[in-house]
């Protein structure tokens, strides 16, 4: 659906991205993950052709986005950053407005409005002006749009940034929705989401690639330790000094509360020492209350995966 | 394609009549050229003279003061508003072409400013039908600055659209449409000057001397020359703002 090979996009002094090369297949929704300034927007506006790359291709749907410009939009959605409109026009009339621009007419047109407005919960403003409308709102009217013409492919640059968190979830419930029957490339700075919805992760960091994969593979993969937390009452056992001597344990950190001694021990690469830890603690007859393990999370891949050259 | 293009025409034609500052426009149009007929008349009734009523409103400063300021207020939203609000994105994400946004804000813009001068029409043509025929001339000497009227109002509104091009902040539009409107207004009054000391720049500047081009166009002598040169270099600002224009998008 999406075929980017070697893109590079130079502004006045500075790379923006480099050698950018990638695939979105049919179907898939990917999160396009980076720090501010890691080129997610730049790679999106070269995408929907909204300017050109300074070398290299890309393609969506097999159109070039330079060459076949107008037949590779489309077949696109795209949603900018912080979702332009015009304030002067109202719900209905944008919305007919843009279904028109994107080729649509007559019975079709009216058909295809009424749909993204039940889609989106917009009946109850669909006359209001844009002007007026919430924030929350005016991200419905931007998502409407975006999908007005049924394009295959959906790019939405950051879709929930300055939502409350209710409307966030409404959001992701739509792209959720919206995935089954199109391609999206969305990006985002709230992680949690990007585990719940994509099925891809693609991270980049200063203009190049630094990870694709899915969400698992890549929290699998991942360098940084994940954590076991423990509570136990030891008597006159010092519990570091005997954690510390099983293989695969990185640190223990102990606050003491009582009798109480709540560990928080790091280990290797996700691998799980609760059955050693829970050996030990029979062994040396200590009170277990509590037992788990933290996965290391995609917070952390992004962590490391975009700071640790800095 | 057409359908694409009628569709941004009539979204364009639409900002102009849904905002309230195009009523102030119309509004303060109506007042400016009301007093220029209504001179014309006074004069007329005060004294016989050789000039029709056609003449001496076309040739009035009431006239030109609302022509002159019209051109900066019509365009300075043109192409400044999508910069500053984003818009620019989403319309330029959308599949049009770039010659397809240009065309169809300058013609917006020509209809509206042509709108502006039908109350004025009206204005001869039911003083001819109560009689004065002959105060309003031949039916020539009526429509020719009309004529004019749209060929200066073509150049004058791509000038415009020009300098909305150029930035995304409408007061800064206004100010550069307004200081290139009137300034190549006032080569006219050069022309004069330089009649007979420099020929060369006369020459030069006889083909923007607005003020002749109207003397004798409400005269009904149409000149072929000013009917080629207003055109031709209306195209030829289009295609600059259309460069800015794609030059902008590309580098933000």
């Amino acid at each position: 659906m999406i075929k980017v090979e070697q893109l590079t996009k130079k502004y006045a002094g500075f790379t923006a991205i480099k050698n950018l090369s990638f695939e979105v297949d049919r179907g898939e929704i990917v999160g396009f993950l980076g720090p501010n300034g890691a080129g997610k927007t730049t790679t999106m506006r070269i995408l929907s052709s909204f300017m050109p790359a300074t070398s290299g291709h890309a393609a969506i749907a097999g159109y070039d986005v330079f060459k076949d410009s107008i037949n590779a939009r489309r077949h696109l959605g795209y949603l900018p950053e912080n979702i332009p409109l015009y304030g002067d026009m109202r719900v209905s009339e944008y919305l007919r407005y843009r279904g028109a621009l994107k080729d649509l007419s007559g019975k079709r047109l009216k058909e295809r409005v009424g749909v993204v407005k039940e889609l989106c919960t917009l009946k109850e403003v669909e006359n209001k002006l844009i002007s007026t409308l919430s924030k929350g709102y005016r991200q419905r009217v931007g998502l409407a749009e975006v999908m007005i013409h049924e394009p295959a492919l959906l790019i939405l640059d950051e879709p929930t940034i300055g939502l409350d968190p209710s409307q966030i979830r409404q959001v992701r419930e739509l792209i959720k929705a919206l995935g089954e029957q199109h391609t999206i490339l969305l990006s985002t700075h709230i992680l949690s989401e990007v585990e719940i919805t994509c099925s891809r992760v693609i991270i980049i960091n200063r203009g190049e690639i630094e990870a694709s994969d899915t969400p698992e593979n890549l929290v699998g993969k991942i360098r940084t330790s994940g954590t076991v937390n423990l509570e136990v009452r030891t008597g006159l056992d010092s519990p570091a000094d005997w954690i510390r001597q099983i293989p695969g344990v990185k640190e223990v950190k102990i606050e003491t509360d009582d009798f109480w001694h709540r560990c928080t021990i790091r280990v290797e690469a996700n691998s799980d020492l609760r059955e050693k830890i829970y050996q030990l603690a029979v062994q040396r007859h200590w009170i277990v209350r509590e037992l788990t393990r933290e996965k290391a999370t995609l917070e952390d891949v992004f962590i490391e995966l975009t700071h640790t050259d800095n | 394609m057409m359908r694409r293009f009628l569709t941004l025409l009539q979204r364009e034609l639409s900002i102009f009549y849904y905002s309230p500052i195009a009523y102030v426009v119309l509004f303060f149009f109506l007042i400016l050229n009301g007093l220029s007929f209504w001179f014309a008349i006074a004069i007329l009734n005060h004294a016989p003279s050789e000039n029709t009523v056609v003449q001496m409103f076309f040739n009035s400063a009431f006239f030109w003061i609302a022509y002159l300021l019209v051109f900066p207020v019509i365009t300075m939203k043109l192409f400044a508003e999508e910069f500053k609000l984003g818009t620019i994105e989403t319309l330029m994400t959308a599949p049009v072409r770039d010659w397809e946004v240009v065309i169809s804000k300058f013609l917006a813009a020509l209809l509206f400013y042509m709108n502006l001068w039908l109350p004025s029409l009206l204005y001869f043509l039911i003083f001819g039908w109560l009689g004065n025929r002959s105060a309003i001339g031949s039916s020539g000497q009526l429509w020719a600055p009309y004529l004019l009227l749209l060929v200066m109002g073509m150049f004058n509104v791509s000038l415009g659209c020009l300098a909305s091009a150029l930035t995304s902040n409408q007061i800064v539009a206004t100010m550069i449409s307004f200081v290139l409107t009137t300034g190549i207004f006032f080569l006219t009054l050069i022309n004069y000057e330089v009649n007979n000391t420099w020929p060369l720049l006369h020459d030069v500047t006889a083909y923007v001397a607005q003020l002749d081009h109207m003397d004798s166009f409400s005269r009904g002598i149409v000149d072929s020359r000013a009917l080629v040169f207003y055109p031709s270099v209306t195209l030829f600002l289009l295609v600059i703002t259309y460069y800015i224009f794609q030059y902008r998008r590309w580098r933000t």
